[in-house]
């Protein structure tokens, strides 16, 4: 006697060859929706048809709470697997993702280029390279004649007026946009490599429908960003819009407004950054200038100690002159220092050594020691004076 | 080259390392002057660059037989 198997058998048989198939777990069907009721526990039941057979179809709660549901008559692309309900001996279509036709069909195409890209590893976070905190030249890739390009050059303008742009215009919408954003990419990197060097590039294009966007989910336009030798950012639609490109640009700002904005400091932090070395220059001079004065003030004292008998009259004032001019200079300086920078830069000119000696005065060593006192020298000796432009040797005659 | 002709980044960074110097120590009195005082000048260039920066807009284009040219791209501000 042949096997016998119960209809639950050979139900749930259907069901896992349903299961196992290539296909059916896992696929994209579109069609016309029909009879579509919404129960009260939340989940739908309809029909899908086309001219020659339907599909009875089902979103369950949870995802009917996250789609946009369809209408009669709707034509969709909807996403799910197709399985045997056991209980009434039927297949049926179970929805977790649904489109309107045209927009459906993009989004397969969206979501196989972005498998294929991630598995290639140009989204990969060790690709994207940094952007250079203060670029001195962004390049920019849009539409000439739209509001995203004046949105771009006017946050930059407000920003970061320090930097220069290099426009290279390109259609950012329709069939002819994906080779134009290319050969613009293409250009600003020619640009780059052979007249002037660009920190960032900044591709952008406003907001728009899900088609006028989708110059952007091309895989010419992704290869180009990964391709390019300067950092890319983008600035694509609005902030919920997500593009092929933006995964693959090294930064991705929600707008081109945005992308302006991550590309630049506000020139509101630079000063403060100029005016804090500037602020530390002095702090580092009052110190040494501080150090120098003690020097002095030392150097004064052993001169006293040294009571000289026999000084020549002028040597004496000349040394005097020069203690009380650095004395006074220093202190002035020090003073200043700790006050307007500017005030201290006019200061500190008549306390470089140099410009004493510019002045007509020498310095005298012997034995690379500077001559302070007669009593240091004696006839015959070989000394050194040092003057403005340089020095000379000399002999000490009686 | 002179101060004027270079730009702000340029300025910026001779002026981190102009100070870094500074914080470097035990330099001869005059070398420390003369530091301090380019320092100052550098930061009053920058200052001054702030002032009066302006966004440049240039256009890039590619003549037919491959060429690079750009020309001034106008028009936006209004």
């Amino acid at each position: 006697m042949p096997q016998t198997l119960t209809v639950s058998q050979v139900t749930a048989y259907i069901k896992s060859i349903f299961a196992e198939d290539a296909l059916l777990p896992d696929v994209w069907i579109s069609g016309e929706v029909s009879n579509f009721k919404q129960a009260a526990s939340g989940h739908c039941y309809f029909t899908i048809k086309d001219g020659g057979a339907c599909l009875k179809s089902v979103i369950w709660r949870t995802a009917a709470a996250r789609l946009t549901l369809p209408r009669d008559g709707d034509a969709v692309v909807a996403h799910g697997n197709v399985s045997v309900y056991e209980r009434d001996g039927i297949y049926q279509f179970y929805i977790d993702h649904l489109q309107a036709a045209g927009a459906g069909r993009l989004w397969q195409e969206f979501e196989r280029l972005r498998g294929q890209l991630a598995a290639e590893g140009l989204f990969d976070e060790g690709r994207k390279r940094p952007i250079p905190e203060r670029p001195r030249r962004i390049g920019v890739a849009t539409s000439a004649n739209a509001a995203a390009l004046r949105d771009i050059l006017r946050t930059l303008s407000a920003r970061y007026p320090l930097a220069a742009v290099a426009l290279a215009p390109c259609s950012v919408q329709g069939a002819d946009a994906p080779p134009a954003i290319c050969a613009a990419i293409s250009l600003l990197n020619r640009w780059s490599a052979e007249r002037e060097r660009l920190d960032v590039i900044i591709l952008a294009r406003g907001g728009g429908s899900i088609e006028e966007l989708w110059a952007f989910n091309d895989e010419r336009v992704a290869r180009a960003i990964a391709a390019s030798a300067v950092p890319v950012v983008t600035g694509v639609g609005h902030e919920t819009d997500f593009t092929i490109a933006d995964f693959v640009a090294d930064r991705r700002a929600p707008t081109p407004t945005g992308a302006a904005t991550s590309c630049a400091p506000d020139i509101r932090d630079v000063r403060p950054a100029v005016n804090a070395l500037a602020e530390a220059a002095a702090e580092l001079m009052a110190e040494r200038l501080a150090g120098a004065r003690e020097d002095v003030t030392r150097l004064a004292a052993r001169s006293r100690r040294a009571s000289p008998e026999r000084r020549i009259a002028s040597d004496r004032q000349r040394l005097d002159d020069l203690q009380r001019r650095s004395a006074l200079a220093m202190s002035h300086a020090l003073g200043d220092a700790r006050g307007l920078v500017a005030g201290l830069q006019l200061q500190l000119a008549a306390l470089n050594p140099q410009r004493v000696l510019d002045r007509g005065y020498a310095i005298v060593l012997r034995d690379n020691s500077i001559v302070v006192s007669t009593r240091q020298v004696a006839g015959g000796d070989a000394i050194t004076v040092r003057v403005a432009d340089g020095t000379f040797d000399a002999t000490v005659e009686g | 080259m002179s101060v004027e002709e270079r730009t702000f980044e340029e300025l910026f960074a001779e002026l981190e390392e102009t100070v870094r110097r500074l914080e470097g120590g035990e330099l001869p009195l005059g070398e420390s002057l003369a530091l301090f005082e380019r320092s100052t000048a550098l930061a009053e260039q920058c200052n001054t660059l702030l002032d009066r920066a302006e966004l440049r807009v240039r256009q890039l284009m590619q003549s037919a037989d491959g060429g690079l040219a750009d020309q001034p791209f106008e028009g936006w501000q209004g």
